[in-house]
């Protein structure tokens, strides 16, 4: 919010939700990052170069983030529930996906080398794209959040998993080589970037809370300069054939990906507030048309 | 069928918060827990300013997101329109908190009492292990409802069969009853009233409606 802005002339304010903190925002951070990794140890499977250190940092990476859930839950002990719902529930569908992306993880690193682990890593890319859609959704279906409902936020929270994966991959020994990993992430940050600018943009325009965009507002400077060092480094990169400068690059990337995720489930995440669209006629028999309430 | 609404009359709802205290006391919430509360909203700008009362809590929609969200099937709508937790489902992740739009769910993780750590009697004698680390919310009294209507008692007609806020208003500006009765309380009110719901944009359809006025004469016929 720019200083001097006019508030919206009605109240109560919304408030800053207190129900999801950093461990929530842990699952959106391990889980987007770790089935980005997925999807990209699947796809040089398929080009024959099998990368195990790519499958198990990402495995890991989504245990991590489901391991963060188990310690948000009120009930740890009754997690089992949470598959009762896969009818309407996107949590739900996410925490059946992970059984099959675990699975197919597993036997892509048993059947490492062998004719069947295309077909494996047919099954675990395919999986692993059908976990980051459920986190996409998940935010989306909490209606009560205008900053986590609004739909530019999708391609946004699908586009920086895949970002946040390249960024690990040009980490990992025997990958950060691969010049094609090098391009990739240039054009997944392009990309990004562009997804985040467009949420950014709209979610003003479509009157999500103040005190949300005020955060974004803050954060959206360190944004820009962090995706221009690391494309910058990139370039760097190709150019000088130096792999070295590719790694703080994909750090960047992945850093960035991880803060903003944390701010959007935390510091950002207002509620809508209460509002009416009209006052009751009382005393001067007149009723007051109000607007809309940020 | 029966649908389940609360109508509150902002025209006569004075802000006593009589509702949310009797709400507490029927139910037996823990301290910052309000199933039943009213909203203070200030409208305009000094000198023409405005200021009402709305009375709020869950709004037991028609399209509960939070019953979509759910992963456990803890939250449910029942047939007659209610929004229900079962406490023994519930895992606490918070999903439906965050997306109810109402602000109406609560979690508590551990147990808190008026007065410190220890309970005084009365928390002692009502205190319920089960809705600690769950999510909770207005029921609009449907245990109360529920044995009222086995004893041949009518919702919000009799208090034997309505929610403590509704049997506890000072002003009359809390009506209950079943919206698809034409002779419920809550019926009849609608059919003299303009009303409205909140946060209608996002087709819920909440069992909550607000009156602003009267319907002009012509439409009453």
């Amino acid at each position: 919010m720019k200083k001097g802005k006019k508030r919206a002339k009605m109240g109560p304010w919304p408030r800053l939700q207190k129900f999801w903190d950093i461990r929530a925002a842990g699952n959106f951070i391990g889980g987007g990052t770790g089935s980005g990794l997925l999807m990209i140890a699947a796809i040089f499977i398929l080009i024959g170069k099998i990368s195990i250190a790519a499958i198990i940092v990402g495995a890991i990476s989504v245990s991590l983030g489901l391991l963060m859930v188990f310690l948000e839950i009120g009930r740890p002990w009754r997690s089992i529930n949470m598959f009762f719902h896969p009818q309407t529930s996107w949590m739900t569908r996410e925490g059946i996906v992970v059984m099959p992306l675990f699975l197919t993880a597993g036997l892509a690193v048993f059947y490492a080398g062998q004719p069947i682990n295309i077909t494996i890593a047919i099954f675990m890319g395919f999986f692993a794209l059908v976990f980051l859609y459920c986190q996409v959704r998940i935010l989306h279906a909490a209606k009560g959040i205008p900053a986590w409902r609004h739909p530019c936020l999708r391609p946004y929270i699908f586009s920086t998993g895949i970002t946040e994966a390249l960024g690990v991959a040009v980490c990992i020994p025997g990958l950060m080589t691969e010049q094609g990993l090098w391009i990739a992430l240039t054009i997944a940050l392009t990309i990004r970037f562009l997804f985040w600018k467009n949420y950014l943009k709209n979610l003003e325009r479509d009157g999500a809370p103040e005190a949300s965009c005020a955060v974004f507002e803050e954060i959206n400077p360190k944004v820009q300069l962090a995706h221009i060092i690391a494309i910058v480094l990139l370039v760097a990169a190709w150019l000088t054939q130096m792999p070295i400068l590719a790694v703080p690059a994909g750090l960047i990337a992945t850093a960035t990906g991880w803060t903003i995720k944390a701010i959007i489930v935390t510091k950002a995440a207002q509620t809508r507030g209460f509002a009416i669209p009209r006052t009751p006629v009382r005393g001067q028999g007149k009723s007051r048309v109000l607007g809309r309430q940020r | 069928m029966t649908r389940y609404v609360m109508v509150a009359d902002l025209r006569r709802c004075v802000g006593c918060q009589t509702c949310t205290a009797s709400c507490k006391q029927a139910n037996a919430t823990m301290p910052g827990v309000q199933w039943r509360r009213v909203v203070d909203i200030e409208v305009g700008e000094f000198p023409d300013v405005s200021r009402v009362f709305v009375p709020t809590g869950c709004q037991h929609c028609e399209n509960p997101p939070c019953e979509e969200v759910c992963p456990t099937t803890a939250t449910h709508k029942r047939d007659d329109g209610t929004v229900q937790i079962d406490y023994d489902l519930c895992i606490g992740c918070g999903y439906c908190a965050v997306s109810c739009p109402y602000e109406a769910r609560y979690l508590v993780d551990k147990a808190e009492f008026a007065y410190g750590d220890e309970p005084m009697p009365n928390e002692a004698k009502r205190f319920d292990e089960g809705k600690v680390g769950v999510a909770q919310k207005c029921t609009f009294c449907i245990d109360v409802i529920e044995d009222g209507i086995a004893k041949g008692f009518k919702p919000g007609v009799h208090p034997e069969a309505s929610p403590a806020c509704v049997n506890a208003c000072i002003s009359g500006a809390l009506t209950f009853g079943d919206i698809d009765d034409p002779e419920s309380p809550a019926s009849k009110i609608l059919a003299i009233n303009e009303t409205f719901r909140m946060h209608e944009d996002l087709g819920t359809e909440p069992g909550f409606y607000y009156i602003w006025d009267k319907k002009p004469e012509d439409l009453l016929g």
